[in-house]
Order: C-alpha cells, then sequence, then structure tokens
C-alpha cells in the first residue's frame, strides 16, 4: 500500500510566489487571466447574491434589491428553525469531538509500525474504503444496532472517516521518534506522550480534521433522511431540504408527470426557503475563513511514494 | 523461544492496541457487519427473519434486475454521466491549478481561490435550493432566457440539459477545491526551476509544459484512479437533490434508483433485490479499481496499492 505524504507548505508559497513575478514580469496574459477569473467569481457569487436578497424580501429573478424586510427570518423562526438548528450544533460538535478522540488515538497507534499484526489491522481498515455492504445491508445494520430515531444516528455510524485517518496518520509518521524517546527515557508512558508531546505538536493537523470532520456533520442530511422518522428530531440540513421539495413538486407538475394537488402542498414563500439556506450556510461562512487556512496549510495528501 | 518473544512485543505494546480496540469494533460494526449482509443478494428478505433467517434464493434476485428496464436505464446512465464527468469536471481543476498559478504573485490569486473554493463547503440541498432559486420558473437565469427569447426553457426539468446542468453546477462546487491539490504541489516546485527556464528563453506556455505539468502529472494520475474508481457512483447528492421524475430518464443512476425502490413508496422491488444492486455496483467498483491502478502503473506512474 502507497503512503501519502504530508505537504506542509502553504498552498501559496509567498516568497516563492514573488520569485517568479520577478523573473515573468507582467504581461498582456496576466490581463486576460484576471479578466477570466473576475467574470468567473462574478458568476460563481452570483447565485449567493440573489440567496441573499431575496432572504432579506427581494423577489426572485430580481437583481437589484427592492424590499428589506426580516419577514422570511421571522417565520422560519416560527417553523422550527431554532429546534432544528439545536440539533445540528449539539450533533456536530459532540460528533466532532468524538470522530476526533477516535481518530487521533487511532492513528497515534497505527503509526507504530512495528506494532505485531500492523500489516493486517491496516489491511482491515483501508479495505473499507474500497469495498463496502451497499445501501441495504447498511440500512439493516444501524436499525438492527438500535440507532433507528435516535439522535446517535447522526454521530455514531459516520465516527470515523478512514480517510481522515490516514491523512492524520501520515503526519504522525513523520514525528521525530527522538522527542518520544527521550521522553520515554524520563519516564512518560505511551499514553502521557501522545497528549502531552504529539498532540500539542501536532495541532494543524488536528485542527483540519476537525473542520472537515465538523463540516461533514454540520452538513449531513442522508444519515438522518434514512433513519429518522420523527420531524422533531431534523438537524437544519433536512429541515431545509423538506422545505425544498415542494418545489421539484412544482416543477414536476408543470411537465404533467407527476399529479400532486396542489391545494395539498402549502408552498413556503420564497423569502422563507431563501432565509432557511442563509441560516443552514451560516456556520460554515464562519468557520470558512479558519477553514482555508488549514486546509491551505496543512494537509494535503501529495504525492504518492510506494 | 521465538513465540516468547512474540508475546513480549506484544505486551510491549499493548497501549497502543487498546488504542485501536474503539476503530475496530466501529470498523466492526458498521462495515463488516453490512459487508457480510451482502448475502442478502442471494436471499428473499423477510422482515420477521432478518438477514440471518431469511431463504436463500439462489441467483433470483439477479436474474430479477437484469430484466428490470428501469435498472439498466440507471446503469447506462451512472456510466454516461461519470464518463462526463471524467471528461468534462476532471480536467476542470487541472486547468484552474494551472492558470492560478501563472498568477504565481498576484495579490488577486489568493481571492479568486477564495471565491472558487467556497461552494465545496457547502451541501447539494443547499446549493440545489440556490439553484433553484435562480434556474427555476421565477430565477434570474430564466428571465435572462425569455427575454432572449427562449421563453419555455426550463433547465432543470429538460432532459436536454439536465446532464450539462449536473457537470456545471458540479464545477462551480468542486473545482476551486480539486485545484488546491494540484497547487499544492506546484508549490513544492523550487522557483530557480523557472528562473532558469527563463534565463534560456523558454516563455511561460512552454514553463508550463516542462516545469509545472511534469510537477504534478503523479498526482493526476493518482486523481484519475480515484475518479475511475468512482465511476459506478456519478454522483448522489447531487442529482438527488436536483433531479425530478421528469427527467429520470437521463438522470436516475444506480444509487438514485436504490435509494428510491428502497423508501419512497410508490414502488417497493423488496430488500434483497436492492442488495443485488449494490453488490453488482460494488463488484465493479472494485474490477474498476484494480484495473486504473494497473494501467496507470503500466504508463509508469506511481499506482495507488
Amino acid at each position: 500500500m502507497a503512503e501519502p505524504t504530508v505537504l506542509t507548505q502553504p498552498a501559496g508559497n509567498a516568497l516563492a510566489d514573488d520569485q517568479r513575478l520577478a523573473t515573468r514580469g507582467k504581461s498582456k496574459a496576466d490581463l486576460l487571466l484576471h479578466a477570466l477569473f473576475i467574470i468567473l467569481s462574478v458568476c460563481a457569487l452570483f447565485p449567493f447574491y440573489t440567496v441573499l436578497i431575496s432572504s432579506f424580501g427581494t423577489p426572485t429573478g430580481i437583481i437589484r434589491p427592492t424590499t428589506f424586510t426580516l419577514e422570511g427570518y421571522e417565520q422560519i423562526i416560527k417553523y422550527g428553525v431554532g429546534r432544528a438548528f439545536t440539533v445540528s450544533v449539539a450533533v456536530t460538535l459532540i460528533g466532532t469531538f468524538l470522530s476526533l478522540f477516535l481518530t487521533t488515538i487511532a492513528a497515534y497507534a497505527l503509526s507504530k509500525k512495528g506494532m505485531p499484526g500492523w500489516k493486517y489491522i491496516m489491511g482491515f481498515i483501508i479495505f473499507t474504503m474500497f469495498f463496502g455492504g451497499g445501501l441495504i445491508p447498511y440500512y439493516l445494520t444501524v436499525k438492527g444496532v438500535g440507532l433507528m430515531d435516535s439522535y446517535w444516528v447522526m454521530i455514531l455510524p459516520s465516527a470515523v472517516n478512514t480517510f481522515y485517518i490516514w491523512i492524520m496518520l501520515s503526519f504522525f509518521r513523520e514525528f521525530p521518534v527522538s522527542l518520544e524517546e527521550s521522553a520515554k527515557i524520563d519516564g512518560a508512558g505511551d499514553f502521557s506522550i501522545l497528549m502531552r508531546i504529539v498532540i500539542p505538536t501536532s495541532m494543524p493537523v488536528i485542527a483540519s480534521i476537525s473542520l472537515f470532520y465538523a463540516v461533514d456533520r454540520w452538513n449531513d442530511w442522508y444519515t438522518p433522511m434514512l433513519f429518522l422518522t420523527d420531524a422533531d428530531k431534523y438537524p437544519m440540513q433536512l429541515m431545509l431540504r423538506n422545505m425544498l421539495t415542494s418545489i421539484s413538486q412544482i416543477l414536476s407538475m408543470n411537465n404533467g408527470v407527476s399529479a400532486i394537488d396542489q391545494s395539498k402542498v402549502k408552498i413556503p414563500q420564497d423569502s422563507l426557503k431563501m432565509a432557511a439556506i442563509m441560516v443552514t450556510s451560516l456556520p460554515i461562512m464562519a468557520v470558512y475563513p479558519f477553514l482555508q487556512k488549514y486546509f491551505a496549510k496543512g494537509v494535503m495528501i501529495g504525492s504518492i511514494k510506494g | 523461544m521465538k513465540g516468547s518473544l512474540l508475546w513480549k512485543r506484544i505486551l510491549q505494546y499493548k497501549m497502543f492496541y487498546l488504542l485501536l480496540l474503539p476503530i475496530v469494533i466501529y470498523y466492526l460494526v458498521f462495515a463488516y457487519v453490512p459487508m457480510y449482509g451482502v448475502t442478502l443478494s442471494f436471499k428473499k428478505f423477510m422482515f420477521n427473519k432478518g438477514i440471518l433467517g431469511s431463504p436463500w434464493v439462489g441467483l433470483d434476485n439477479f436474474q430479477y434486475i437484469f430484466k428490470y428496464s428501469a435498472f439498466w436505464t440507471a446503469f447506462r446512465n451512472t456510466i454516461v454521466i461519470s464518463i462526463g464527468r471524467l471528461l468534462i469536471e476532471f480536467p476542470m481543476a487541472i486547468i484552474v491549478a494551472l492558470l492560478l498559478n501563472e498568477l504565481a504573485g498576484s495579490k488577486m490569486k489568493k481571492l479568486y481561490q477564495t471565491v472558487f473554493t467556497f461552494p465545496h463547503f457547502l451541501s447539494w440541498v443547499v446549493l440545489g435550493g440556490i439553484l433553484v432559486n435562480i434556474l427555476g420558473n421565477t430565477g434570474a437565469v430564466h428571465l435572462v432566457l425569455s427575454n432572449i427569447g427562449l421563453e419555455n426553457v426550463s433547465l432543470l426539468s429538460d432532459p436536454d440539459t439536465f446532464r450539462g446542468l449536473l457537470y456545471t453546477t458540479n464545477i462551480w462546487k468542486e473545482a476551486g477545491w480539486g485545484a488546491i491539490i494540484y497547487l499544492a504541489a506546484i508549490a513544492g516546485i523550487s522557483p530557480e526551476l523557472y528562473e532558469a527556464a527563463y534565463m534560456d528563453g523558454a516563455n511561460r506556455w512552454k514553463q508550463m509544459l516542462h516545469i509545472t505539468w511534469p510537477s504534478i502529472n503523479g498526482i493526476v494520475a493518482m486523481m484519475l484512479i480515484l475518479a475511475v474508481s468512482g465511476i459506478m457512483n456519478g454522483g448522489f447528492d447531487q442529482i438527488f437533490n436536483l433531479y425530478s421524475p421528469a427527467v429520470y430518464n437521463v438522470a436516475d443512476i444506480l444509487d438514485t434508483f436504490m435509494y428510491r425502490l428502497s423508501f419512497s413508496g410508490n414502488v417497493n422491488l423488496g430488500f434483497g433485490i436492492i442488495t443485488a444492486v449494490g453488490l453488482f455496483k460494488s463488484v465493479i467498483s472494485l474490477a474498476l479499481l484494480v484495473m486504473a491502478n494497473y494501467f496507470v502503473k503500466r504508463m509508469g506512474q506511481e499506482g495507488l496499492m
């Protein structure tokens, strides 16, 4: 099995960049590239802009904001957004903490290649990345261990991510052995070496992995959709999905494919839906600066060596 | 003698085995029990008897799905959409990285990256909602299209445009993120290389071709293996949040097919048959992974295994 190398270099190496600029000079091609990227950036941001103004009451399809009202936000509070938001926050915090703990101890143990049976344990874990039971056996297993309609279903079945273990493992592998050995001579046990030396010096990778776990959890709508029947337990994403699916029902109605009695489907107003989208994305926007700092700096699986 | 030595080493590592215990249990329960559950492909599932107690039916489930036309539609769509993604989306991240690298030293580069990476962190539920907002019947894009005379175009529910929309919107979400891995490799190139090439009169195109590209082609090969082994997936999250019955014919992939025919109520094929579809999918995926890895190695790149 190949091992990933961790690139600790930032994605934009400022010093090297400056040197390159000096050897290249500025040209017309640069201007063209800037023009291209500016147009693309505007296109990429435009959809978010329309959601923002729609959430404050501007009818969809209008590009200049016409009104400013908080009605959409007030309505989603009545719709029960507070509860769903709380569920999402709790699941994200508890889930991330648990995942991080399990991933860290496992990756640290797996970084000890001299452990008898290491190859088999590694194979046991990596194999799950390439073969799985599929939807139904997974569903029946999770149901079978009694997680149906439990909040824990959003935490336990996705408690560890094999890929993240792998990233952390390759980071620990670079850890200087001498540091650990000198701690051992001073009488520190394996666990206290992990807690007092390895973890504090691995903060960048721990920060990235915890942010990745947190984003994954916040964004999970599929697991709750499969296993939660009680709408009171829905997290933000699933609640949002249910609000939005009324749209696709209308879409299919227009094509005469599905005949859903329009009077039965209460279609939430646009501003309400857009406000819900805003609230669901808000935490991601809040951590985005940190995400950017760490994913660029910390861990990318770089080149592969045999 | 040798045995006791082994025991001594195992004891020496006892702390690490203990640290591994939780995730070993985790993988046993949530990965290996479901793996055993694929035996359901060869059984007729009965709720009251569970996986173990349900009766064996041989290859009946497979015979059933191979005669079921919607299965073949989903299979064909999965392959077509994945190949579309491979041809259209896969190169995009590389192109973005190469072009951004051409702006090395510019302050704007960081800003572009910030913009292009952001959608990666939002779920397809959120992005789907946003897209319906601008592409739907009252959305901005629809208004623009009607202004240029395309009044009855509904991109989301038109089978002719739906796949194109899948590619475009996934590029919007993932191209910037995908570029990061290449940019990280490019950042490792010594600037002296470019300097020397510049002195020798190599223009920017040649620098890109002979310095930048060789430094990332190993990673491109690795990403290609991963992409090829994912051909049977096709992108459940995106499609599930964007499709509607009007486009099932071009958009239904194996994953959406399996979900709908197990849980959504109207037609229910039974868990045994759906498990057979899942096994069919997993086996082909595994074969694709092994094959892609083999070919990449033959081409002189380092593989994944």
